[in-house]
């Protein structure tokens, strides 16, 4: 059961991470990169971390993302590369 | 006005602005319990301000600069910030002079006249507190500067002719 969990939840981990790199929108990158955070929190609270996971999620999903938009807000939204 | 005007307007949809009203309470509480509860369980000091400072920005990027600059200004940051480290480095500085190491809380059972654990306990959650009045500002500082550029909004087009001319 647990290992069935940990397969499924770096499955997401690994399309959220490729996803965030790839896409050309940067705000959609960011929001990804959102998403990658909180699978990642899942992932340290099931090996037990709770510390951890609870400055994954308020610290990278929650204040990251934020900054993040805020500095996009000042450049361009496309990604020109 | 580009980057500013478009980050930290007012909005005028009444849905996000309610349930931001309603949320913003819930959300300083629950940082108040992560602090109050970091030495004994997940969080603290740390992670409550990161939250109480994310409440802030909901605040700002809601109901906008102008209405909510009298709840939470740049020069209040500033001084939860100092303030935050000056509690820190206080009751370090505390332990120091009650003849301990620094931040060696067992020391303050001399003046706080509880007995060695409790004293500890007292120690650490003072210097929570500290961490979390620091943070909270330097977190609410970072998205303001980022978002404003340093300038505020009503000075802007005072600075614009004034580099113009």
């Amino acid at each position: 059961m647990t290992i069935a969990f940990d397969i499924v939840l770096q499955v997401f981990i690994l399309i959220c991470a490729i996803a965030a790199i790839t896409v050309r929108d940067l705000l959609s990158s960011v929001m990804i990169l959102g998403a990658y955070s909180f699978f990642m929190c899942l992932m340290w609270a099931q090996m037990g971390a709770v510390d951890v996971a609870f400055t994954e999620a308020s610290v990278s999903a929650g204040i990251g993302t934020i900054l993040f938009i805020a500095a996009l807000m000042k450049t361009t939204r496309r990604s020109r590369d | 006005m580009n980057g500013f005007a478009e980050m930290i307007i007012k909005t005028e949809d009444i849905i996000v602005k309610t349930i931001a009203r309603i949320l913003i309470p819930f959300i300083q509480l629950f940082s108040l319990y992560v602090i109050m509860h970091g030495h004994y369980s997940p969080g603290g000091g740390f992670q409550g301000g990161v939250i109480m400072g994310a409440s802030l920005v909901l605040l700002f990027l809601t109901h906008g600069y102008e209405e909510s600059k009298e709840r939470m200004s740049e020069k209040a940051a500033i001084l939860f910030s100092s303030t935050g480290v000056l509690i820190y480095s206080g009751i370090g500085l505390l332990c120091l002079l009650l003849l301990g190491n620094y931040l060696d809380y067992g020391r303050l059972s001399l003046i706080l006249n509880v007995d060695l654990a409790h004293a500890r306990s007292l120690g650490i959650l003072g210097v929570e507190i500290g961490v979390g009045f620091a943070v909270m500002a330097v977190m609410f500082s970072i998205f303001l500067d980022i978002s404003t550029g340093g300038i505020e909004p009503g000075e802007e087009k005072k600075n614009e002719k004034a580099s113009t001319r």
